[in-house]
C-alpha cells in the first residue's frame, strides 16, 4: 500500500509535469517542468529497485540535460517571446491522433498477459551491472564512450562562433 | 512481488510518450521539440526498467539498455542544442518552420 502511495506521488511529478510542458506558453517553464518530470523518474527507478539508474537519471538528466536546454533558451530567448503563439498549424490533428494513439496502445499492450516473475530480487544490482558493462555488454559500452566524445567534439565546433561578429548578441 | 502492477507502469510509460508526442508534433520551437523528445526516450526508459523488474528480476539487460538510452539522450541533446544555437546565430531563428533553407 505505502508502494501505491508512493508510485502516485512520482505519477503525480511525472505525469503533471508532461502536461506542464505541453500546456505553458512560456518555454522557460516548459524546461523547468521538464526536470519536475525527470525528477520524478529518478523516483520511479528507485521504486523499480534500480537505483545505480536513479543517481544517473538525477545526475545526467536533472543536472545536465535540464541544464543544458536552459542554457539555450536563454541563448536564444529574445527570438520566442511567450505572447506569440507557440504551436504549429498540426495542434488540432496532433490533439486528436495523439490521444487515438494512447488508447490504441494502451489496448493492445493490456491485453498480453505478460511473463511476470514473483521472484524478489536478490543481490546487488549495481554489482550485476559492473559486471555485465565489463563482461557481455564490453563492446556497446565501449561504443558509447565512443559516441560521447564524438557528440562532445561535434558540439563544440557546431556551437563556435566561426565569425568574429558576435555583437549581433548584445 | 511488489505491490504495483506492472500494468501500471506501462500506462504511465504510456501516458509520457504521447505526451511527448504532442509536445513534439505541435511546438514551433526548436528547442520545445527537444523537450519532448527527450519524454518520449524517458518514457522508453519506464518501460525497460519496468519489464526489467517484472520479468527478470534476477538480471540487469532493461537497466543497461536504460543506461545506453540515457547516454545517446545526452550526446543527441549536445549535439541538437548546439544546432539549435548555431541555426539562431546564422539565421535568428529557433522557429522549426522558418529553418527551411534546406527544403525541397
Amino acid at each position: 500500500m505505502a508502494e501505491q502511495i508512493v508510485f502516485f506521488i512520482f505519477t503525480i511529478l511525472v505525469l503533471g509535469g508532461g502536461i506542464g510542458i505541453i500546456s505553458t506558453k512560456n518555454l522557460y517553464y516548459s524546461a523547468l517542468f521538464l526536470s519536475m518530470t525527470l525528477s520524478g523518474m529518478a523516483g520511479y527507478f528507485v521504486l523499480l529497485n534500480a537505483g545505480f539508474l536513479a543517481a544517473v537519471q538525477v545526475v545526467v538528466y536533472v543536472g545536465a540535460i535540464a541544464i543544458l536546454i536552459l542554457f539555450a533558451i536563454m541563448l536564444s530567448r529574445r527570438m520566442m517571446t511567450s505572447s506569440e503563439p507557440q504551436t504549429n498549424r498540426q495542434t488540432w490533428l496532433a490533439a486528436i491522433v495523439s490521444p487515438l494513439l494512447f488508447i490504441a496502445i494502451l489496448v493492445l499492450v493490456l491485453q498480453v498477459n505478460w511473463p511476470v516473475s514473483s521472484a524478489a530480487p536478490t543481490g546487488d544490482a549495481l554489482i550485476l551491472l559492473g559486471m555485465s558493462f565489463l563482461g557481455s555488454y564490453v563492446i556497446p559500452f565501449e561504443v558509447i564512450s565512443v559516441l560521447l566524445l564524438v557528440a562532445l567534439v561535434g558540439a563544440i565546433i557546431l556551437a563556435r562562433d566561426t565569425h568574429t561578429d558576435t555583437g549581433r548578441e548584445q | 512481488m511488489t505491490a504495483i502492477p506492472l500494468s501500471w507502469w506501462v500506462s504511465v510509460a504510456t501516458a509520457l510518450f504521447v505526451i511527448g508526442l504532442y509536445a513534439t508534433l505541435t511546438r514551433k520551437n526548436a528547442i520545445a521539440v527537444l523537450i519532448g523528445l527527450e519524454l518520449m526516450l524517458n518514457s522508453a526508459n519506464i518501460n525497460f526498467v519496468a519489464f526489467n523488474r517484472y520479468t527478470t528480476p534476477n538480471q540487469v539487460g532493461g537497466q543497461i539498455f536504460a543506461v545506453f538510452v540515457i547516454a545517446i539522450a545526452a550526446a543527441e541533446a549536445a549535439v541538437a542544442l548546439a544546432i539549435i544555437i548555431a541555426t539562431y546565430r546564422r539565421s535568428a531563428t529557433v522557429d522549426v518552420e522558418d529553418i527551411d533553407s534546406m527544403k525541397f
